[in-house]
């Protein structure tokens, strides 16, 4: 039996991977340790969050499935930053962990050309530096054009609390031995990185009316935009806000010696922006209090999830911790916060593509890479996924630039930059975010979709309609005047506004920092839904800045223009620095853009490379 | 780049010693087969010896060779400076034998060019040194060695560590939006760290203005109609300093053009003497050559007759010059009023037939310049307009800034600028990698196949 894609691991980045191929035409085989696991959740009970939630939009424009499976499967959902400036907002949902993995698995097994198989991979078989299939533990090989590694903690990995350190994965399932070893035989580099989650409580034994509760948006919010909402407004549930306080500090002061981390038991590199509560209190030690959140982790079982309290503490200690919290006094812990080590490999041994530089038609995917996070992971086994298909059938690769997703960002860092901790998107991280918006998913990248083949007909037209609907609100706005009347001189000067001249266009009003579609609905009604109404609003109110950014961004597209050989021999190229040298020969960036990122590498070093460039190769030009 | 170039790095025929300098990686070679004294291969780096520059068995000259081995020297290669007797035939004796034993003539700048590319210097030091190099008072040397230091380097990083430190604070908000481990960047609290920032690029700015003075001096256009007495007074300012009248071919040809010295500060006199006395069309083509001169110039000084009314010339050039920086001289005092000037106009009074005003005109210029205060100002200056652009938009971003602070555009917008800015200063200290100094090398230093 021999399949064209093989996908090992059922993650949030095996799903979209085996989706993707499968659903492109390749006869897939996903395969997981245990299919009850397929899109776990082990951490936190959400989807989505600050950058997570554009990630999840763009994932849903090329076709992927966790936005539509987050849509049908939360009970909570709210817009992050909504007080700040239109490129930092953000959906995040409270999801069901029992729902969002059955609703992921059901979708999966509607796919055609998708097979499944439980089992352990132990190895990969490789010929003329060319995947040729799997072994599993029980030596059975299957094989298969592509491979995509999505093996999330599950490479060696160790559950650490405290002293203890047992060998497995989270849950408690068995992990892989060899495959990491394997992988490292065939030339990879590995590393070990860490990375943890906080206890788990009985919902029954936490005093509620003590915590200050934290609801869901009052507006309908679907990720995708192929969705309608598919959820009650007043049955969302409500997470909860508690503190810290001086107990709990003094609690994990004394017993500081006896955590995983602190102790010296662990090996792998952690977060810094997901850091355990004994760093938090360490590191910042005048902060009398931080900020703890308590949040369902499912409508069918009875466990809270306690965000921001991850600890590698041994359980006595966890124990006095957790009670020390004011409402949970008397809280019964089911589950012990714990922290994991697992191996990865070295993200700059991979193309931008997600394949390999070591082996060909091998892709990787998710916490392998180095990354973290759910919506992280599930990007990646889209674009894995997406690239395994075009280079089976020969076709140039898809990569996403910078300036035009999230995703984008993200594999160019990994590849460029690499990392030594565990890689979480930030918002930070896009220097053109004005330009990748929650908002502007569909219309950024759907069109990509279409011609890859990753979405159906239905989400194309979707996505037209938009762009219809978007076009016939700018001509509405462009076309209609306000009549200043006594009326509309009253609601101006309520609210305080310099009233306009006679007969000002719709547009120009908007163009005010302070005038709204929504105040401008007051005077005639503006039919169009809220989401429409977002994106034109966001692309005449900040008209300028968008310009701005766009100008940024042609001097960044110039520069990935430049285009290095890939023929290149770095020792040629005289008077680089040796780390520079080094760096570029390692990554191989594909242009003058992607090698100006590389750290280590100085402009200077990028003066001389482009220099070289244009003596050896400018004659061509 | 591997072949070893040669030049004479001191004015020729200025000074009592010569400098002639050898990089590359045969320097030491070249400059040891033409040595009489010790082995210069052997000399440890950075050592002086003395002996002699040899034709065969000719002695040409008793020298001072300072051996500088790679890598610790300016541009990074072997390094062989030889100080001769300052006569232009021995030194060009002594370039002639380098010459023709190997050496390759140095393009201009191309010691600075080595150093850039070979990582030794940034562009902005490199552009500091080619200033040090042509610099041609004290002043000028002082300005040009604070850049080299890497003053200016230093100065422009604080700024932008200032701008980092923001950022950081303001994207720490927008991805922990529910944590309250920072403080929140509002409105109030970005306009206070936006106004220190503002005041430092104007700082950097004012000073920078100065700067340009004393690199390139003071402009100063002398225009007014035929025969008021532009050229007397030219004559006159010039006579007293002993300068020499140029006559500067090419296509500024018909312009006099002349240098004096004001408090160290060159200034460039221009004259349009030339062009009307010498032509019948003079009229026309004087109103549009003057005009030319009034756009160089920094500082247009227009000459009227005290003794004629305004003429429609007059008015026309009064126009012209009303958003230039301007004086008036007003020429033929010794006689009867008969002009008649509108207010507000910055006037010296005086005539050229018995040199009377011209010491205030003097004296009105050096403090319209403050050229009496410059030596004691902190000379970190930008000093090209590259440098003086990229510190303007940067000023300007920052001004929208506070512009958009008050029509209460939200703070995760604003950053925009502020990234802009910390780029355009990144790109003037050589932090930032950009594309446009590939094309300025390529132009200034003669690269490529």
């Amino acid at each position: 039996m021999k399949y064209d894609c093989i996908v090992v691991g059922g993650g949030h980045a095996g799903c979209e991977a085996a989706h993707i191929t499968a659903f492109m035409g390749k006869k897939t085989l996903l395969i997981t340790m245990n299919k009850k696991n397929i899109a776990d959740m082990p951490c936190n009970p959400s989807i989505g969050g600050t950058a997570k939630g554009v990630i999840v939009r763009d994932i849903d424009a090329l076709g992927g499935l966790m936005g539509k499976v987050a849509d049908e499967s939360h009970f909570q959902i709210k817009m992050l930053n909504s007080k700040k400036g239109p490129a930092v907002r953000s959906l995040r949902c409270q999801a069901d962990k029992t729902t969002y993995p059955k609703n992921m698995l059901k979708r999966l097994e509607e796919t055609e050309n998708l097979n499944f198989m439980e089992a352990t991979i132990e190895n990969i078989l490789v010929e003329n530096n060319k995947i040729k299939g799997i072994v599993t533990s029980n030596n059975e090989e299957i094989l298969c054009d592509a491979l995509i590694l999505t093996t999330g903690t599950y490479l060696k990995s160790n559950i650490l609390r405290g002293a203890i350190s047992t060998e497995g994965g989270p849950h408690g399932e068995a992990r892989s031995n060899f495959l990491s070893d394997n992988l490292k035989k065939l030339g990879f580099t590995i590393q070990r990185l860490k990375t943890g989650t906080p206890p788990r409580i009985k919902a029954e034994s936490i005093d509620f009316s003590v915590c200050s509760p934290e609801y869901g948006d009052n507006v309908f919010y679907t990720f995708s935009h192929d969705d309608k909402p598919k959820y009650k407004i007043e049955e969302q549930q409500k997470c909860y806000l508690i503190y810290t306080n001086e107990k709990t500090h003094q609690i994990i002061m004394e017993n500081l010696d006896k955590s995983s981390m602190y102790g010296g038991y662990v090996t792998g590199v952690g977060p810094r922006y997901c850091p355990s509560i004994e760093d938090k209190i360490v590191r910042f030690k005048d902060k009398e209090r931080h900020q703890l959140f308590l949040e369902p982790e499912s409508m069918f079982y009875d466990e809270w999830y306690i965000q921001g309290f991850s600890t590698s503490m041994p359980e006595d200690v966890q124990e006095q911790m957790v009670h020390s919290l004011k409402g949970l006094e008397k809280a019964i812990i089911t589950k012990y916060a714990y922290a994991i080590e697992y191996d990865a490999i070295d993200p700059l041994q991979l193309k931008p593509s997600l394949e390999t530089k070591v082996i060909e038609n091998l892709f990787t995917a998710g916490q392998i890479n180095g990354t973290s996070g759910y919506e992280e992971a599930a990007g990646q086994g889209l674009i894995a996924g997406i690239n395994a298909v075009l280079k089976l059938e020969e076709k140039e690769p898809f990569i996403l630039k910078r300036n035009e997703s999230y995703l984008g960002v993200l594999i160019d860092d990994l590849v460029t930059k690499g990392t030594n901790e565990p890689y979480r998107m930030l918002t930070s991280r896009a220097e053109y975010r004005l330009l990748l918006r929650h908002d502007n998913a569909d219309i950024r990248l759907r069109e990509y979709g279409h011609k890859l083949g990753t979405i159906t007909e239905e989400m194309y037209k979707n996505y037209q309609n938009r762009l219809k609907e978007i076009e016939e609100l700018k001509n509405f706005l462009k076309n209609t005047k306000l009549e200043v009347t006594e009326e509309v001189k009253t609601i101006f000067e309520e609210n305080n506004f310099s009233l306009p001249i006679n007969k000002t266009y719709f547009l120009e009003l908007l163009k005010r920092p302070e005038i709204t579609l929504d105040f401008l609905n007051e005077f005639i009604l503006i039919p169009f839904s809220l989401d429409i109404k977002e994106i034109v609003s966001i692309d005449i109110k900040y008209e300028g800045y968008i310009k701005k950014t766009e100008k940024e961004i042609e001097r960044m597209l110039k520069l990935e223009e430049k285009q290095i050989p890939k023929d290149i021999d770095y020792k040629n190229v005289k008077n680089l620095a040796s780390e520079a040298r080094q760096k570029l020969e390692t990554i191989r960036p594909l242009s003058i853009g992607q090698a100006s990122r590389i750290s280590g590498v100085n402009p200077a070093d990028i003066s001389i490379l482009a220099i070289y460039l244009k003596k050896e190769y400018g004659k061509n030009e | 780049m591997e072949d070893t170039i040669v030049a004479i790095s001191t004015s020729l025929g200025k000074g009592a010693i010569s400098i002639i300098r050898v990089s590359g990686k045969d320097a030491l070679n070249l400059v040891n087969n033409i040595f009489k004294g010790k082995d210069l291969t052997q000399v440890n780096s950075h050592t002086i010896h003395y002996g002699y520059i040899i034709d065969g068995n000719e002695e040409i000259d008793e020298v001072l060779v300072m051996v500088m081995l790679s890598p610790k020297t300016f541009t990074t290669e072997d390094i062989v400076e030889i100080n001769c007797h300052g006569s232009i035939a021995t030194t060009n004796r002594i370039l002639e034998l380098l010459i023709s034993s190997g050496a390759r003539l140095a393009e201009p700048g191309e010691f600075t060019k080595r150093a850039f590319l070979n990582g030794r210097i940034s562009l902005l030091e490199a552009e500091s040194v080619s200033d040090l190099i042509e610099s041609k008072s004290e002043t000028q040397r002082k300005m040009a060695l604070n850049g080299v230091n890497g003053r200016l380097t230093e100065l422009v990083r604080n700024i932008r560590d200032k701008i980092l430190d923001v950022i950081a604070n303001i994207e720490v908000n927008i991805d922990y939006p529910e944590y309250d481990d920072a403080i929140e960047v509002t409105h109030e609290f970005l306009k206070e760290k936006v106004n220190s920032m503002k005041q430092d690029l104007e700082l950097l700015l004012s000073n920078s203005k100065v700067g340009r003075i004393i690199k390139s001096g003071i402009d100063v256009a002398l225009v007014g109609r035929p025969n008021v007495g532009k050229s007397s007074i030219l004559n006159a300012l010039l006579n007293e300093d002993k300068a020499i009248v140029t006559d500067i071919s090419g296509t500024t040809r018909d312009i006099i053009e002349a240098k004096m010295n004001l408090n160290g500060i060159e200034i460039n006199l221009i004259d349009t003497a030339g062009i009307r006395e010498t032509e019948d069309v003079v009229e026309k083509i004087g109103v549009d050559k003057s005009k030319k001169i009034i756009d160089k110039a920094d500082l247009v000084i227009l000459v009227l007759n005290n003794n004629e009314e305004l003429t429609n010339d007059d008015l026309e050039l009064l126009e012209q010059i009303k958003n230039k920086t301007n004086l008036i001289f007003l020429n033929k005092t010794d006689l009867e009023q008969k002009i008649k000037l509108p207010d507000n106009l910055n006037i010296v009074k005086g005539n050229t037939k018995d040199l009377n005003g011209l010491e205030e005109l003097k004296q009105k210029i050096i403090e319209m310049y403050e050229l009496d205060k410059i030596e004691d100002k902190d000379l970190t200056y930008l000093s090209n307009v590259r440098q003086i652009t990229l510190v303007t938009e940067s000023l300007n971003s920052i001004k929208q800034v506070l512009k958009d602070i008050e029509s209460d555009i939200p703070v995760d917008m604003l950053e925009i600028h502020l990234r802009n800015v910390f780029d355009k200063l990144g790109i003037l200290i050589g932090e930032t990698y950009e594309d446009e100094l590939i094309d300025k090398l390529f132009k200034n230093f003669c690269l490529g196949k």
